[in-house]
């Protein structure tokens, strides 16, 4: 035998076997009944060289379309910088286990204790957790927390402003862990502050999630909110883009008590979905409700400062049966991504992102309303780098196909009359300039 | 790694004024940031670091040299099957044709992406002997939770509700009961024998009526094989419960045996072990969740499926799925790593995982059980557990056998896990690692037995030789600093 | 050996209740210090709240483990113990001195379900 990944020569394994005073490798097996063992092979190719795995992966690539991409709705095509993926890169991050022995594993201990740092003076809020798998299961998380502090609520609202996908993940988890969602209705873009004030007074409210920007790209004004929360004894949670959090109000300056989300859009590429990272931030008070690991700074024994996973009495495989969340790890490379992007960015570029994105998503919108095809779906609310515009002709399907055939995604269709279009600081005048030049276009044929 | 101690934070490296990125310029300045409502935005930029891009390369750098990862040495961690992780697989995750995709784009636009998910949903169904698998979730634990949202959602929609009990083995994965918590079920415990099994006679007057089904990882967390497999899966399956297989033990079976033959219903598996994608430091992983037929329809949406007429793959949505546990597809980057890693072994090499990965547990364990105490005699599968030194007579700890292993450049099993022993040591060495290695590696373990005996004072204040020493744990919780912000405020 | 005092009622979890008139005052055992180690926590309920016995009230937290507490009897809480706010260690240096939270007690009829300390010495085998 001789295999790459398998160093073991003949003699080797006869050797090994001798010491273990058996005959052949299938003597290692010998106590599983022998009708349970497999006697084939598996259907599956022989073997390939790298030469054709590569062949494989290039030819399946031609049926992928790497498409301008005028589509967010919780995923967003910003700019990544090349320093990130070559850090990545570096085995000792990345084959590295959990830093559970301290001393060998300063590296991931330390970019988390970062990650943390930056994550709480992005939110405003006083601690992070390690990271989550994704915005998704982050706020399912949050909603989890919300609960168990509550000890005897099991209801908790969700704005009908939130991106439905990131509802659909948390009424999944509600729905197996015996926990009530109610949804608090969205009128003109915007959550109702009439229905959620009628909601969460009814006094077994756990906690109320809601989107900062919202689903629609809206930037909600939530004055007041984590007050009318507090009065009624219910946690205030908001699910934030993080890249946005650069410039909009904090979940902190709102007086939120949990600030939740999806950190892809701090520079990780879209991937196809993931790998993402998640992230959840809170107040000190409510540190041990936090689920999650959390990395702390300590001492050596020579008075060395260190960092150290600590408050691990609250995590789950540690709780076993009484555990109140899933969160059993985290996704430190991931964490480790956004670490490296937002050292890089600093203050100065997350804003000028922002400022890039808005200009680029405002100007669309200008563009597109210019012509009678196209309105905004909520005039006069305020909106970053997403908005949904009404869409007035009869063909949708055909004008994204137009679209999708000059290798542009343009926009996520919401109904038939109603497209999510997103604009980031990637995108050109010119890429904009054409994507409306087909609108234009489309418009006249369409007559 | 180096000796010379890197502890500097990316904060402390920051200087007003400096920056390291570049963005194109705005071509549409006419339309400004500082026109949103101003009750809307944040009242200060956040406290990031400003600092140059060479600067942050090198922090980054000096930092990973205080990390040890399988690349930098022998990895002999207990349940974690830390194999190593080929560079191909890395290459193959950051192939251009993929990275750029957006999970919600045009499904036409993204054939080979589905293609991808669809040939691995088929490989692992292959190699699990059950009938499908979704990719979706995004750890072993949050598979866990999957698979038993799915075996909740088959009594459910037969309108049997009152099946609210899972069946746990002691020795099991802590996550084990945390997930059956997190879905709504109450874990029944099932005690194990002298020898690492579960009693099937513990087990029979557990079932009934009231039992959703059993969760068992097999080989145990003491990597003994449960022979009494067919007669425990019988009696659950005749009580009316499902057997969910935690598939974090699977490495052992790679071409030996399949769960679904098995009499398992439900498993999830764990890419980032048995399929050698990298474990990040503790992620990015991925928990596939497979089933046997008759329960597909449970899995969570979305789901991939193969349109025979069009010859082409979609992504679709059913009503009896149990939901969504994530928003899109899982962690795709993952998935192209787990393909590649078995196109790579093709079926002539993954039969060889399960054997080679036995051998070389089995080895290690003949050759130190003269000095470290082996609770259980006989054939391991793909790790085994030790409860502490031999010589009782000094108070050397497993903590501290552990330590002193990083002086030797050794990375330390799992330890104190599982919770039958008090002084467990769970060593798993992977099919890789070759026999040189394993030798120098029972070498030290033998030194470190001896030092324990002789100089005692050696090990217990060990390690002495890595960047750091030991951590005072106890302070970082009675007083957690878990900011910058904080540490800043601390030390005045 | 474990410290145990006489006069004292005790659960099979580990808990205390000294008993004086219609108060108790409740804590963890020093067994039970002794096997979680350093205490770095103790969670623990709210004056006023309502205990049951057999019910957990709150929790306390070591390096390695998280563990509830469980009331041995059921009462209203009328004063936690707050020292152990900043210095849960107490409870390491004397579990009896440094009881977690005092309740009036509104079934004295319940003590007879704990163990005495004989029956508590027999129970953790020393």
């Amino acid at each position: 035998m001789n295999y790459k990944y398998f160093p073991h020569t003949d003699e080797d394994i006869k050797s090994m076997l001798d010491k273990c005073g058996l005959k052949s490798l299938a003597d290692l097996y010998e106590d599983i009944p022998g009708e349970l063992v497999l006697h084939r092979d598996y259907e599956l190719p022989e073997e390939m060289s790298e030469v054709e795995v590569r062949k494989m992966f290039d030819e399946l690539g031609e049926y992928n379309q790497t498409l301008n991409c005028f589509i967010g709705a919780g995923v967003y095509n910003h700019y990544s910088p090349s320093v990130i993926n070559a850090i990545l890169s570096r085995s000792e991050f990345l084959t590295s286990y959990t830093p559970y022995q301290a001393e060998i594993s300063q590296g991931t201990l330390q970019y988390i204790f970062e990650y943390q740092s930056m994550m709480a003076a992005l939110t405003g809020m006083e601690v992070s957790n390690a990271s989550m798998y994704d915005g998704t299961t982050a706020t399912a998380e949050a909603m989890m927390m919300a609960v168990a502090n509550a000890k005897k609520r099991n209801k908790v609202l969700i704005s009908d402003t939130m991106n439905p996908i990131v509802t659909r993940v948390v009424e999944t988890y509600a729905k197996f862990h015996g926990i009530v969602v109610e949804h608090i209705a969205a009128v003109d873009g915007v959550t109702s502050r009439e229905d959620f004030e009628n909601k969460v007074s009814q006094g077994d409210v756990a906690g109320v999630i809601v989107a900062a920007p919202n689903f629609y790209g809206i930037v909600e004004d939530y004055t007041g909110w984590a007050d009318t929360c507090h009065d009624n004894k219910a946690l205030f949670i908001m699910n934030c883009n993080a890249s946005a959090l650069g410039v909009i109000k904090t979940p902190g300056e709102w007086g939120a008590d949990v600030a939740v989300g999806d950190g892809q859009s701090l520079g990780i590429p879209m991937n196809f979905g993931g790998p993402y990272v998640g992230y959840l931030c809170t107040s000190k008070k409510l540190i041990r409700k936090m689920p999650g690991r959390i990395v702390g700074a300590t001492k050596d024994m020579d008075g060395k400062r260190t960092f150290v996973l600590t408050l691990q009495a609250r995590e789950q495989h540690i709780r076993r049966e009484k555990a109140t969340s899933n969160i059993c790890s985290n996704q430190s490379l991931m964490a480790l991504y956004v670490t490296i992007y937002m050292a890089l960015m600093g203050k100065q570029g997350l804003k000028e992102v922002n400022a890039l994105s808005y200009s680029n998503a405002h100007y669309l919108a200008d563009e597109l309303c210019k012509l009678d095809d196209f309105e905004l779906a909520y005039p006069g609310k305020p909106f970053l780098h997403e908005f949904a515009v009404k869409y007035k002709g009869e063909n949708i399907n055909e004008l994204l196909d137009t679209m999708l055939d000059a290798g542009i995604q343009f926009g996520l269709k919401i109904d038939d009359h109603t497209l999510l279009l997103c604009a980031t600081e990637t995108l050109s005048k010119d890429d904009i300039d054409d994507a409306v030049c087909i609108c234009e276009g489309f418009q006249n044929i369409d007559k | 790694m180096n000796n010379v101690y890197y502890g500097k934070l990316i904060f402390e490296l920051s200087k007003e004024g400096r920056c390291g990125y570049s963005l194109p310029k705005n071509e549409l300045g006419q339309y400004k940031l500082e026109d949103m409502p101003a009750h809307l935005m944040r009242d200060e930029a956040p406290a990031l670091p400003q600092v140059d891009e060479l600067t942050v390369v090198r922090h980054y750098t000096n930092m990973s040299n205080n990390n040890f990862g399988v690349d930098t040495g022998f990895y002999p961690l207990g349940s974690c099957t830390m194999k190593y992780n080929p560079k191909i697989n890395e290459e193959m995750c950051n192939h251009h044709a993929f990275t750029g995709l957006h999970p919600l784009q045009d499904p036409s636009t993204v054939q080979g992406a589905l293609e991808v998910y669809s040939n691995l949903q088929y490989s692992l169904a292959e190699i699990s002997g059950l009938s499908e698998f979704t990719l979706n979730p995004f750890a072993g634990a949050h598979g866990e939770l999957t698979g038993l949202m799915v075996m909740k959602s088959y009594h459910l929609s037969r309108g049997d509700e009152k099946r609210t009990k899972v069946i746990i083995p002691d020795s099991a994965h802590g996550t084990n009961p945390a997930s059956a918590a997190v879905c709504g079920f109450n874990v029944v415990v099932v005690k194990s024998r002298p020898d690492g099994t579960v009693d099937v006679e513990d087990l029979r007057p557990l079932l009934d009526d009231t039992i959703a089904g059993m969760m068992m990882t097999n080989p145990n967390t003491l990597g003994i094989f449960e022979h009494n497999i067919a007669e425990i899966a019988q009696l659950v399956h005749e009580a009316g419960g499902l057997m969910y297989y935690d598939g974090a033990n699977l490495n052992p079976m790679l071409g030996m045996c399949r769960p679904g033959d098995l009499g398992f219903d439900i498993m999830h598996i764990n890419l980032h072990k048995t399929f050698s994608t990298p474990h990040g430091g503790g992620g990015p992983g991925s928990g596939p969740v497979g089933v046997r037929e008759g329960l597909e329809q449970f899995l969570p949406n979305p789901r991939v499926v193969a349109d025979e007429e069009t010859m082409s793959f979609k992504v679709v949505s059913n009503d009896e799925s149990l939901g969504s546990v994530s928003g899109f597809l899982g962690n795709f980057g993952v998935i192209m790593r787990a393909y590649a890693y078995i196109l790579t072994l093709g079926k002539e090499n993954l039969r060889m995982v399960g054997p080679l990965a036995t051998l070389n547990a089995n080895y290690i364990k003949e050759c130190l059980k003269d000095c470290y105490e082996l609770p259980i005699e006989g054939v391991c599968k793909h790790e085994f557990v030790f409860d502490g030194l031999k010589d009782k007579s000094t108070e050397v700890t497993t903590l501290d056998v552990a330590k002193r292993l990083l002086d030797y450049g050794y990375h330390a099993p799992t330890i104190y896990f599982p919770l039958l022993f008090h002084q467990a040591l769970m060593i798993e060495p992977t099919e890789n690692e070759s026999k040189e290695t394993l030798d120098g590696f029972i070498e030290v373990m033998r030194t470190i037995a001896r030092e324990a005996s002789e100089t005692p004072e050696l090990v217990k204040t060990a390690p002495h030789n890595t960047p750091v020493r030991r951590l005072d744990d106890t302070l970082a919780a009675l007083h957690p600093v878990v900011t910058y912000t904080e540490l800043v405020a601390d030390n005045q | 050996m474990s410290k145990i005092l006489e006069g004292l009622y005790y659960s099979e979890s580990h808990e205390y209740v000294k008993v004086e008139g219609n108060i108790g005052f409740i804590g963890i055992t020093d067994y039970a210090q002794h096997e979680l180690g350093n205490v770095v926590y103790v969670d623990v309920p709210e004056v006023d709240d309502e205990v049951t016995a057999g019910e957990e009230f709150g929790a306390v937290e070591s390096v390695k483990a998280a563990s509830d507490l469980m009331s041995p009897v059921s009462g209203t809480v009328i004063e936690v113990n707050e020292a152990l706010e900043d210095e849960p260690g107490l409870v390491n240096k004397d579990a009896f001195e440094n009881w977690i939270i005092k309740v009036e007690i509104s079934d004295l009829g319940e003590l007879d379900n704990l163990m005495t300390a004989e029956a508590y010495k027999a129970f953790i085998g020393e």
